[in-house]
């Protein structure tokens, strides 16, 4: 193996990468745009809950709790309303989230000392948010709970729970998507650039001309695959840098050990691209392969939702997924300080998905060629 | 249309859909995309944990910590692992083996018979927030069974207040899929109205035979309609293999009217293929096309169109913005069909938003097209 010949054609990768508008379009303009995007839009917090009172109580208690949720940051108490029959159109319209029924005898049951209950009433068309506002509001009733029973002198249960979270310690989603986001992000870049290279020779027909050259195989492949991860270890840099400046997610573990397995992903992204590169013919097919593979591997990497959550038999396809092994590295690395040695799990599969896929890619390459 | 105009548009047609039947490319847009999202999206993708691993601590078991223990021993939600003390299960947690720490110290049960306050630790894993708030609230469910029961086993009332009564309308179970799989409908009909449309016809255009068409007789609009109707036919049979999919294969209800669905389908579709042609024009080249319809179309509706996440907690320049986003609209229309039924309010809202769409993106494909076959 030669490597005048290898860095010959990186530079020439670089310059067809740089000098074409659209290329230099595709690197540029999607990463920023999903970056800024996704951050800002994907997020399960809930910040505005609809929400309509029925109140039919009008003593203090009650009112106490009325303030309560009014003076909560998350909900908007869009609607007061006094029949049974308003209820369906508010939720129906999709105007309120939920509807709470305190009941007549609310303040009087309470001040008796007996056990109330409220009624609420939740729109389940999207099922994660009803859920998490549920959460919201039961909060508020067991501080309200509290409060009450601290007024009159007596302890709340006698068992209470302390909970705490570890590595994301307020539960933003934001500091959970953000650092997947790099992830999804690179992978696109890596995928496509590595993708296209081979394809757009094919269909310009250099490809041939490039086989007439000295060059082996091998080193077109290398030649070939270098540019994608320098490329993809650059964005991840200016990822990593917005995260932490514009987003504040904490870089809590090894520096090292992330572009460890930065190194690694990249490496299997760009085996897998050139196995697309090496079966496509034309560049729209090079695109619906990536395409074909990019879907499934975010879906699939516990990008958005938990693997756990999955069937089994989809939680073994999980395992062929790179971005599945880099996600735990960012965020461990990221979020929960890891080291070396706790994603030393993590690095060795993307490193076998990486050296076979470019094995793949190297026998598919010779088998076209001669 | 006079008759010579009939026949241009029939010859037009027939071409196009030879095209789209001769492609392999487009013909797996159209029908392995959608089989593979909706079996991905319907199989793969949950929201709802089962079998959450949680590491219990009992310094000093007994049988009060034991009923305890068995609270979560036998909830469906949690796969319990006992751990001998509390660096053993933190150790387990930073491996990641477990996603949460339920901590009973050595005092508890003595706290708990001397009439003391007997506090539980409990230690989350935060890294994915949504699944640690998931957590969190069925630890305190379990927890409020315990409480429950032990008061009834001591012969007191549980001395609490006020307590919740739910009912989730629409969705009782809360199960992820039934606004997953609905919403998805959207994403399939994105994907072949404008990624398909957007590439297939840019390649028209890089390839020459758009000036071969334009030699022809072929006015703009058989030119347009042309192009559209074997798309169309192509997406509605996307879409009507993909409600037959979700209502079969993944028992979501169709509570709505069929010829509603069918009706407010067809609108979105009409502004996803006029999207399509738009991107095409535009950009004249295959691979530009391309990504202008992933970033403009599949992505938004994607994030943005209140499929996964919701629109009102955006930032509010961004929930601007999903005004733009067509699918927006169909997936509340869509939610709302399968889940709620014809509510008429949220109904004719989300349709005229989109008729509105297809008026604009006509009009405007109209002039563009025009423009090009003239100039």
């Amino acid at each position: 193996m030669n490597l005048d010949h290898i860095i010959a054609l990186v530079i020439k990768e670089f310059l067809a990468v740089l000098r074409d508008k659209r290329s230099r379009f595709v690197l540029i303009a999607p990463p920023v745009v999903q970056l800024l995007v996704f951050s800002f839009a994907a997020t399960y917090d809930l910040n505005y809950v609809p929400i309509a009172l029925y109140n039919e109580d009008r003593g203090g208690a009650a009112q106490e709790l009325v303030a309560r949720i009014e003076g909560s940051p998350v909900f908007e108490v869009i609607a007061h309303i006094d029949h049974d029959a308003e209820v369906a159109a508010l939720i129906n319209n999709r105007d309120a989230l939920m509807v709470l029924h305190i009941g007549q005898n609310f303040s009087a049951g309470l001040q008796r000392g007996d056990s109330v209950s409220l009624q609420v009433i939740l729109d389940g068309r999207n099922s994660n948010t009803a859920m998490v506002a549920m959460n919201y509001l039961r909060t508020i009733l067991l501080d309200y709970n509290h409060a009450w029973l601290a007024d009159r002198g007596q302890s709340g249960p006698q068992v209470s729970l302390h909970t705490r979270a570890w590595f994301n310690e307020n539960l933003q989603s934001r500091w959970f998507i953000v650092p997947g986001i790099m992830g999804l992000l690179i992978l696109v870049v890596a995928l496509l650039v590595t993708a296209l290279s081979v394809a757009r020779e094919r269909e310009a027909g250099t490809f041939d001309q490039l086989l007439v050259t000295p060059l082996r195989p091998m080193e077109i492949l290398i030649g070939k695959a270098i540019p994608g991860i320098i490329i993809g270890i650059l964005e991840a840099t200016i990822i990593l840098v917005l995260m932490l400046l514009l987003f504040d997610i904490p870089l809590r573990g090894d520096l090292g050990a992330l572009y460890l397995g930065i190194v690694l992903f990249l490496l299997s992204a760009v085996g897998v691209g050139l196995m697309i590169s090496s079966i496509a013919v034309t560049q729209q097919q090079a695109i619906l392969g990536a395409f074909l593979f990019l879907v499934p591997a975010v879906i699939l990497s516990g990008f958005s939702t938990p693997i756990a959550n999955m069937p089994e038999v989809v939680q073994w396809l999980t395992y062929l997924d790179p971005l599945r092994y880099f996600l735990v590295v960012v965020r461990g690395v990221m979020l929960e300080g890891d080291g070396y040695g706790l994603l030393i799990h993590q690095f060795w599969p993307m490193a076998v998905i990486g050296i076979v896929s470019l094995a793949m890619a190297g026998w598919l390459f010779r088998r076209r060629m001669y | 249309m006079n008759t010579a105009g009939r026949m241009r548009l029939r010859g037009m047609i027939r071409k196009e859909s030879l095209q789209i039947l001769r492609d392999p490319s487009s013909i797996s847009i159209a029908f392995i995309m959608p089989i593979l999202l909706l079996f991905l999206f319907g199989y793969g993708v949950s929201l709802d944990a089962k079998n959450i691993p949680v590491g219990i601590v009992i310094e000093q078991p007994d049988t009060a910590s034991d009923a305890l223990a068995g609270t979560f021993e036998h909830s469906e939600f949690f796969h319990p692992q006992r751990f001998e003390s509390i660096q053993m299960a933190q150790q387990a947690l930073d491996e990641r083996r477990i996603d949460g720490i339920i901590w009973l110290r050595s005092d508890f049960s003595s706290r708990l018979f001397s009439g003391h306050e007997a506090p539980i630790g409990v230690i989350v894993n935060g890294v994915d927030s949504n699944q640690a708030n998931i957590t969190k609230g069925y630890i305190e469910g379990a927890w409020l069974f315990w409480l429950s029961h032990y008061a009834e086993a001591q012969g007191r009332d549980l001395l609490m207040p006020v307590v919740l009564e739910q009912r989730v309308w629409f969705n009782a179970a809360l199960s992820s899929r039934m606004f997953l799989v609905p919403g998805l409908i959207a994403i399939i009909m994105t994907l072949i109205g404008s990624l398909l449309t957007a590439m297939v016809v840019a390649r028209e255009w890089e390839r020459g035979t758009m000036e071969a068409l334009m030699a022809t007789p072929l006015r703009t609009g058989e030119m347009l309609a042309g192009k559209l109707i074997p798309y169309f036919v192509l997406g509605m049979g996307g879409m009507l293999f993909s409600v037959a999919l979700a209502v079969w294969q993944f028992d979501v209800p169709l509570r709505g009217s069929f010829w509603l669905l069918m009706l407010s389908s067809a609108l979105f579709m009409l502004v996803a293929l006029a999207i399509g042609l738009l991107i095409s024009v535009v950009s004249k080249n295959q691979f530009v096309a391309g990504q202008v319809a992933i970033i403009a179309t599949f992505l938004p509706a994607f994030i943005l169109s209140g499929f996964l996440f919701d629109i009102n907690s955006m930032p509010e320049a961004i929930q601007w913005l999903t005004h733009l986003i067509p699918a927006r609209y169909f997936v509340a229309i869509l939610q709302t069909l399968f889940l709620a039924g014809d509510i008429w309010p949220v109904l004719l809202a989300n349709m005229g938003a989109l008729l509105i769409m297809l008026v604009f993106f006509t009009v405007l494909v109209w002039k563009k097209t025009g423009k090009e076959l003239e100039g």
